[in-house]
């Protein structure tokens, strides 16, 4: 029995992780314009993870993250929430998220301790001041509580639809593009909270046009692009799987041209002549930079320095739309 | 139940109305009172009696639907609207509340507005002419139908309406014009018999018949029509508020 005990929470805790907090099944949308923004999404989110989602302009990103949230009515597909149907089900589903939208909607009269609050009654919880004086503390809005929304700043304003959203203790929080319009400083707090979030147990939605954001903070990366998701992938396993690496040679004696002997390497010359670039495949068996090595000795070009750069997710991100289009 | 979504939302609203107290309570009482001088006291003392009651005293129950009506809708429709214009209303969609709720709330929120409106009102119409309520209860009861029946109507504006002009539109064109021609300066027996027949088509006339007939015991129609009908129009009302929820029109994209 003892041994049983101690194994449980263990056992739990990974199906848990295994399950998928958010289902979303074959999901179109196409709205009365005729404009098809959804076209049969399958997406599964983690409990627990920080997922992010990538996608230019009009890819579709808000569009699915408001028929989860129950902003928009999806033509056809089912999105299940913790288990819970969201049509059906809805308000098990509703009252786990938390959604901070991208637009700056906020009230104009009221103060931030009211919009606040209203927030947390409106997602069915009872009052708790003690967790509305946390939230806007973290936030850095306690000294604005008595302020009129109307008189914040747009990072205020930001900061302040963060806090209605996790006014209700959401287990799931959406961002959508939480950064736009943000300075750095804010930015970096921000991140800060959304990985203290995570720490709690709670799974984290965001989209994000800064992708090395999503690159230094998700765990997993979908790209969208058209109402389709191209890929959804493990973010480590992307960067590995489409990552290219990049090896720079600083040359000692600035170089006219690439010497033909070379010429299947691709190397690029730098304009002023100094410095070679080699593009190479992580993946691959043989990265050849061995045989370029010897090759450049034998051309007789010397080089005082070198160093390697790993592709960003923006690279990856722009590779992938490019060979779909 | 989200009764804890059914009194933020309440509170929230009511809030609105102590904010802006000048102009939804303090500006229709003071023209209200406008029309007790000039009609009850200037021009109603040169007015026969109606039915053995007084020119001002007449006018009073008419006034105050005319008040009731117009706040409201007003009240109502600004409350839904306002959160479609600024895109507030992404929380309360993505919020776990019913359709019904919703309802409650914000039409709850706004007819507690008119009724304490009308009873203001009433209490201002008390220091221009003697006022005598026979049947208080059915007073109450016409009051809170109407002004629910009518903070619909105005729910309804309000997510229809996509400009703010739309929403002074419907009480500016439509509702003013039947309150006028429903007989709150007037009784109707007074008409043509063609013109009282149209009359009779304006739903209006049955709120202030009946409503009139709670103070003085006279009605141009029979109180129980006017029950009823009043009724009926709360039950389109909440007909329309149901499709609109089924379809998501308006709200939802």
């Amino acid at each position: 029995m003892l041994n049983r005990s101690k194994q449980t929470p263990a056992h739990s805790t990974i199906v848990a992780f295994m399950q998928a907090i958010i289902s979303v099944s074959n999901l179109s949308k196409i709205y009365a314009s005729g404009f098809h923004a959804l076209k049969g999404v399958n997406l599964e989110i983690r409990r627990g993870e920080i997922f992010a989602l990538l996608g230019p302009n009009g890819a579709g990103k808000t569009t699915l993250i408001n028929s989860i949230c129950g902003i928009v009515n999806p033509t056809s597909g089912a999105i299940s929430v913790d288990g819970h149907d969201i049509v059906r089900d809805y308000r098990a589903a509703r009252s786990m998220i938390g959604l901070v939208p991208q637009e700056l909607t906020t009230d104009a009269f009221e103060s931030v301790w009211a919009t606040v609050s209203f927030s947390r009654g409106l997602f069915g919880k009872p009052k708790n001041p003690g967790h509305i004086e946390k939230v806007l503390k973290v936030l850095s809005l306690w000294d604005k509580k008595d302020s009129r929304v109307m008189t914040l700043s747009g990072g205020m304003k930001r900061r302040l639809l963060i806090a209605k959203a996790l006014s209700h203790e959401p287990q799931i929080l959406f961002l959508d593009e939480p950064t736009a319009g943000v300075d750095v400083n804010l930015r970096r707090d921000m991140w800060q909270l959304v990985r203290s979030l995570k720490e709690t147990g709670a799974t984290i939605v965001l989209t994000t046009h800064y992708i090395n954001e999503a690159e230094e903070m998700a765990d997993r990366v979908a790209v969208i692009n058209r109402g389709e998701i191209m890929l959804v992938e493990n973010k480590v396993d992307l960067m590995r799987k489409l990552g290219k690496k990049q090896l720079t040679l600083q040359l000692s004696k600035p170089l006219h041209s690439v010497p033909a002997k070379l010429a299947a390497y691709q190397l690029e010359l730098s304009s002023d002549g100094c410095s070679l670039t080699y593009t190479y495949d992580v993946q691959g068996e043989r990265t050849g930079i061995n045989a370029l090595l010897e090759d450049l000795n034998m051309a007789g070009i010397m080089f005082s320095d070198l160093q390697t750069t790993e592709s960003s997710l923006e690279d990856i991100f722009v590779s992938l739309l490019e060979d779909r289009q | 139940m989200n009764i804890y979504a059914v009194r933020a939302i309440y509170k929230f609203e009511m809030a609105r109305t102590w904010r802006t107290l000048l102009q939804s309570i303090i500006s229709p009482v003071i023209s209200t009172s406008l029309y007790f001088v000039v009609f009850g006291a200037a021009i109603g003392s040169r007015i026969s009696q109606i039915n053995g009651i007084s020119y001002g005293a007449f006018i009073v129950p008419g006034l105050i639907m005319l008040s009731l009506l117009t706040q409201s809708i007003s009240n109502a429709s600004f409350g839904i609207y306002f959160p479609r214009f600024t895109g507030t209303i992404y929380e309360l969609l993505s919020a776990p509340v019913s359709y019904i709720e919703i309802v409650i709330s914000y039409v709850g929120a706004a007819a507690t507005k008119s009724i304490i409106l009308g009873l203001i009102i009433l209490a201002t119409a008390g220091l221009f002419v003697p006022l005598q309520i026979i049947h208080p209860f059915w007073m109450i009861l016409f009051l809170a139908l109407t002004a629910v029946t009518f903070s619909l109507v105005g729910f309804i504006i309000g997510i229809w309406a996509d400009g703010f002009e739309k929403l002074q539109l419907v009480p500016l064109l439509i509702i003013t014009p039947l309150t006028f021609l429903g007989g709150s300066f007037y009784s109707i027996d007074i008409l043509p018999p063609l013109w009282q027949t149209i009359t009779l088509f304006n739903p209006v006339v049955y709120l202030i018949s009946g409503f009139r007939w709670s103070f003085y015991g006279i009605a141009d129609v029979d109180v129980a029509v006017s029950l009823t009908m009043t009724s009926v129009f709360l039950a389109i009302s909440l007909a329309i508020i149901a499709w609109i929820f089924k379809t998501g029109y308006r709200l939802k994209t």
